[in-house]
């Protein structure tokens, strides 16, 4: 290195390219050009046609429907502004849709409940582009939690209340739920019903268990590695192992069949995911009491705090966060997992997506699908944003 | 006053503590100081009985520290420790006022506790009552640290390495600021350490402790002038041991009347700081001010050297 003056860099006449805008782009523009926008299906059995953008509306409709996602393009290339490249984003994906439903209109002859027009490749990649661009905005911006949840709630009620409108009626995805309305809000229920309950009851049994371990470290191996093994076995298996003795309990014991304890049905399922749920709820307790600062908890007791005012007032309250890790674990997880309750007569879901395959009717398939990430992705929000409020405490 | 009687704790075959007995006068600082496995934590530990002893008992006031629960015990008495021990997830003023809400103080009384206290140590409360100790800097956690230990006004406090984690210049400023509050509020502190001139610097009287066992007990210059043991001379040091007797005793102890050439000296420093200072301004004496009476005093080299030597 020389002690000479260094040259400051030429000014750049064009700003600097954005990486993953660049990306995003190319491969969204690659897939509205090479992957078909809709398909289009004479009923909901048969194999579709795809059909290109161009294909469906007028020239002057689709340049229309198209401009956002080109004033987007733009703004993801070049803009390094959050706040724009959000606002972008989300009016892009708000053109997106409102292009797929007059597509649907259009590609929808009058009167005809029989013509299924679902969302295509092109569409589904351009999506997930979006979503992209809106996650990688907004984890720029840095929202605080409280924003984080406020965000996700102003989303949820707007997709909600586009669906509620009717507007995107001539979709696919739609029909289906036109005809299992009431169906969908009860295997809705049961699906969160299912995951919530066996989360509590995880939560009730695993939390002293977690505490338990903690106080006795010679129980500690043999616990988790019970709780382990549990996890190992495939859902599927698990369910078998439990049809048996539950089935033998219910033949044994008709009260507990009454009140819906049976080999089949919700009970094995909710009994499977409070066995999967243990773990991580056990291991996090102890992980999250083993964290609490020695000193703290000696100052306590020293002090003249009871064992009892130690661990609710202490212990407890410092490994809150990490505790709520595990809850967010086995939510997330639980929420997918119910899905496979379906199978033995669990409900849930998950009763559209195997009805679906069962049916090759892929929009039933969806119709299951689309919620259950959903609802996995707004618990995951929600959790963490409670988490990083426990955790605001600095240990 | 505490008194310790033939106390020992044995963990299986391993005696950690061997039969020590001694009493610990009220109002006073007593320090415990010995190596790392010495058994000096786990004698302070018996005191309010974090650790239940083997044999032997100790008794405050007179009374012998199992006539009441543990819990009920540790409350009447201060615990500091090192690393200070704050509740993270408590704000300064929660954390001062833990003591006095376990014993179901009235809200009113707490706060004013807490304000005072905080004042006692030097922290506005406007500024740090809602504060979360990790906003703290370390010297502020640890005293509030020592504050909370205070608050439900203890007549005994209890301290294990307090300053261990602190750097030099804030541990000196803790150590003043314990021995005005030590003053302040009479309270019988026992502190252990390690830190040989913490515990000349601090104690009234020091117990040497090594292998469990109670070497000698006593004040700090008879540790120097009468060892009751080859171990206590080496850990008070033969290198500087005429240094330390003379930073044991303050100049106006010994001061002569009369004014006389110098570097002038306050009257509160040691003999040690006295034969500093001369030594350094190349003076046979030095003036010594602060005097209570205002009458004039001085010191000679040769009346410091009469105090460096045993007897």
């Amino acid at each position: 290195m020389t002690s000479g003056a260094i040259n400051p860099p030429a000014e750049r006449a064009w700003p600097r390219l954005d990486r993953l805008g660049t990306l995003l782009v190319a491969a969204g523009a690659a897939a509205l050009a090479g992957l078909p926008f809709v398909v289009v299906k004479a009923n909901r059995l048969v194999p579709g046609e795809p059909r290109a953008l161009t294909e469906v509306l007028p020239p002057t409709g689709s340049a229309a429907c198209l401009a956002p996602l080109v004033v987007l393009s733009l703004v993801a290339l070049f803009v390094a502004r959050p706040r724009l490249r959000l606002a972008a984003a989300l009016a892009a994906l708000v053109g997106l849709s409102v292009t797929l439903a007059l597509a649907a209109d259009a590609l929808t002859p009058p009167h005809n409940r029989v013509v299924r027009i679902a969302a295509g490749g092109g569409f589904w990649v351009v999506l997930v582009c979006l979503g992209l661009l809106a996650t990688d905005a907004i984890t720029r911006l840095r929202p605080g939690p409280g924003r984080r949840v406020l965000f996700l709630a102003g989303a949820l009620t707007f997709v909600v209340a586009a669906l509620a409108s009717g507007f995107f009626d001539h979709l696919s995805v739609m029909r289906e739920y036109q005809v299992n309305a009431e169906r969908f809000g009860r295997e809705l229920r049961q699906h969160v019903l299912l995951a919530l309950g066996s989360l509590l009851a995880a939560v009730v049994a695993g939390a002293p268990l977690g505490v338990l371990c903690h106080r006795i470290p010679r129980i500690r191996e043999g616990i988790l590695g019970t709780l382990n093994v549990i996890q190992t076995v495939p859902a599927i298996a698990l369910f078998g192992i439990l049809m048996a003795p539950l089935g033998a309990l219910a033949a044994a014991w008709p009260l507990l069949e009454r009140i819906g304890v049976r080999g089949i049905g919700a009970a094995p399922a909710a009994v499977a995911l409070f066995l999967y749920s243990l773990l991580p709820i056990v291991a996090n307790t102890v992980l999250g009491l083993k964290r609490v600062s020695r000193a703290a908890v000696e100052a306590a007791r020293g002090m003249g705090m009871m064992p009892r005012q130690v661990l609710w007032r202490i212990e407890l309250p410092l490994a809150l966060p990490v505790i709520l890790t595990g809850i967010r674990v086995v939510l997330v997880q639980n929420i997918g997992m119910v899905t496979v309750a379906a199978l033995i007569g669990g409900g849930g879901l998950g009763t559209f997506v195997f009805q679906g395959i069962g049916q090759t009717a892929i929009d039933l398939v969806l119709l299951g699908a689309i919620p259950i990430v959903v609802l996995a992705f707004c618990a995951a929000v929600l959790l963490d944003a409670l988490v990083e409020v426990m955790d605001r405490v600095k240990q | 006053m505490i008194t310790i009687e033939n106390l020992s704790k044995r963990y299986g075959d391993n005696t950690v503590v061997d039969d020590v007995s001694m009493q610990i006068e009220k109002n006073s600082i007593t320090v415990i100081v010995g190596t790392s496995g010495s058994g000096k934590s786990t004698l302070l530990r018996m005191i309010n009985r974090l650790v239940e002893p083997s044999a032997g008992r100790v008794l405050l006031e007179g009374r012998d520290t199992r006539s009441e629960p543990a819990h009920l015990l540790r409350r009447r008495i201060g615990y500091a420790i090192q690393g200070h021990g704050l509740f993270p997830h408590r704000t300064v003023a929660e954390n001062i006022a833990t003591v006095p809400r376990l014993l179901g103080w009235a809200p009113e009384r707490v706060k004013a506790r807490v304000e005072e206290l905080l004042h006692v140590f030097q922290l506005d409360p406007a500024k740090y009552s809602a504060a979360f100790p990790h906003e703290l800097s370390g010297g502020q956690q640890q005293r509030v640290g020592v504050a909370r230990a205070l608050a439900a006004e203890p007549q005994v406090l209890l301290m294990d390495e307090p300053f261990g984690a602190l750097d030099p210049i804030i541990r000196a400023k803790a150590q003043e600021d314990l021995l005005d509050i030590q003053r302040r509020f009479g309270t019988t502190v026992v502190l252990v350490t390690h830190d040989m001139d913490e515990a000349f610097h601090l104690g009234d009287r020091v117990a040497v402790m090594s292998g469990g066992r109670l070497l000698q007990y006593d004040e700090p210059a008879q540790l120097l002038t009468h060892p009751a043991d080859p171990f206590v001379s080496r850990m008070t040091g033969l290198g500087d041991r005429a240094l330390r007797l003379l930073s044991l005793t303050s100049a106006a102890a010994v001061a002569l009347p009369g004014a006389a050439p110098g570097p002038k000296l306050q009257a509160s420093a040691s003999l040690r700081e006295a034969l500093s200072e001369m030594l350094w301004s190349g003076s046979q004496s030095c003036e010594v001010i602060g005097i209570e009476g205002g009458a004039p005093a001085h010191l000679t080299v040769d009346a410091i050297l009469e105090h460096a030597r045993p007897g």
